[in-house]
């Protein structure tokens, strides 16, 4: 119960992902959490504005129910299956973060910097959010995926178009991280 | 009582995520920085099993819960939509240190202001939809 309890190494959580994965194709679909979005927005009667929402929303509650599981899991693994502990993150990135502002790296899962009610409501906060969220939004549509649906389904069925996919993740990571971050977090 | 399967694997993967800090922000920053192996070692053991279940399947012909071929569907061919969505999602996962799946399991774990990416996300599909077919794919 101890090992349950302390963060999960990376060689059974990744094995576990792809077993989640195999059991949603052994149920006849699809590990993927982006579409949801697309979900959502069909039901809130964006099929009049686009035929890209104009389909058979119910078709998809089985993924709607995961995404649900998903917020359960977390309630569950947050509350009931944690000891609370710092995580391990490199000293180096600990001191990178403190340059751009960010205290406390590592002493919980989101900083508060940019996540406590304060931040997220304040002019810049807010704007971070929201941008994120945009970029969320229209870039897994566009691409057809996310990390799910790409990196972890689409590489382990060996297809291009998701190895290009997940390029073009990294790319977008690498430039907000490397290049924007030190404009936005000066 | 069909979808209780389906609330079970999404309840497993929430747990997974945040047991393995895969939903931290500052775990997402530290990979697009290089400083730890964590995030890449989940990723790629999550493929390299992946990869074996799936070409297991493949030769023994399983069949799946409907009684046809366990398969993933292809995706569509393409370059342009790849790269440039990948890399428009790439910048909203590194700001927000969130992809889809994470934002909805930290709401779980108290972050409610993890709503507002969330209703962003929604928007910014809808713009998609809205804008599509003016974009290359």
């Amino acid at each position: 119960m101890e090992y349950i309890l302390q963060p999960w190494p990376w060689y059974v959580s990744g094995p576990l992902l792809a077993i989640i994965m195999f059991t949603l194709v052994y149920f006849g679909k699809t590990f993927g959490m982006s579409s949801n979005l697309r979900t959502l927005c069909a039901i809130a009667g964006a099929g009049k504005k686009s035929d890209f929402f104009d389909f058979d929303w119910k078709s998809q509650k089985w993924n709607l129910v995961v995404v649900l599981g998903a917020v359960i899991g977390g309630v569950i693994a947050h509350f009931l299956l944690s000891n609370p502990v710092d995580i391990d993150l490199n000293p180096v990135t600990v001191e990178s973060l403190t340059e751009l502002g960010f205290e406390n790296a590592g002493k919980s899962l989101l900083p508060a910097e940019l996540f406590n009610w304060e931040a997220a409501f304040s002019p810049k906060g807010l704007s971070i959010l929201i941008i994120g969220g945009l970029l969320i939004g229209f870039g897994t549509r566009y691409a057809g995926g996310c990390t799910s649906g790409h990196a972890i389904t689409g590489l382990s069925s060996l297809q291009l178009p998701s190895l290009i996919a997940v390029v073009g993740f990294f790319l977008g990571g690498l430039i907000m991280i490397h290049l924007l971050f030190p404009i936005i977090f000066n | 009582m069909k979808f209780l399967k389906f609330l079970i694997v999404g309840i497993i993967f929430g747990i997974i995520l945040v047991k393995s800090e895969a939903v931290s922000w500052y775990r997402i920053y530290e990979m697009f920085r290089f400083e730890s192996f964590h995030m890449y070692g989940i990723i790629g053991s999550a493929i390299a099993t992946g990869v074996i279940l799936l070409l297991v399947s493949k030769k023994l012909r399983l069949k799946n819960i409907e009684g046809d071929l366990m398969s993933v569907p292809d995706k569509e061919k393409g370059f342009t939509r790849y790269i440039l969505g990948g890399t428009l999602f790439g910048l909203g996962w590194a700001l927000s240190g969130a992809c889809p799946g994470p934002m909805y399991i930290l709401v779980g774990t108290g972050v409610f202001t993890m709503l507002i990416p969330i209703l962003a996300a929604i928007f910014g599909t809808y713009l998609y939809g809205v804008v599509k077919d003016k974009l290359p794919h």
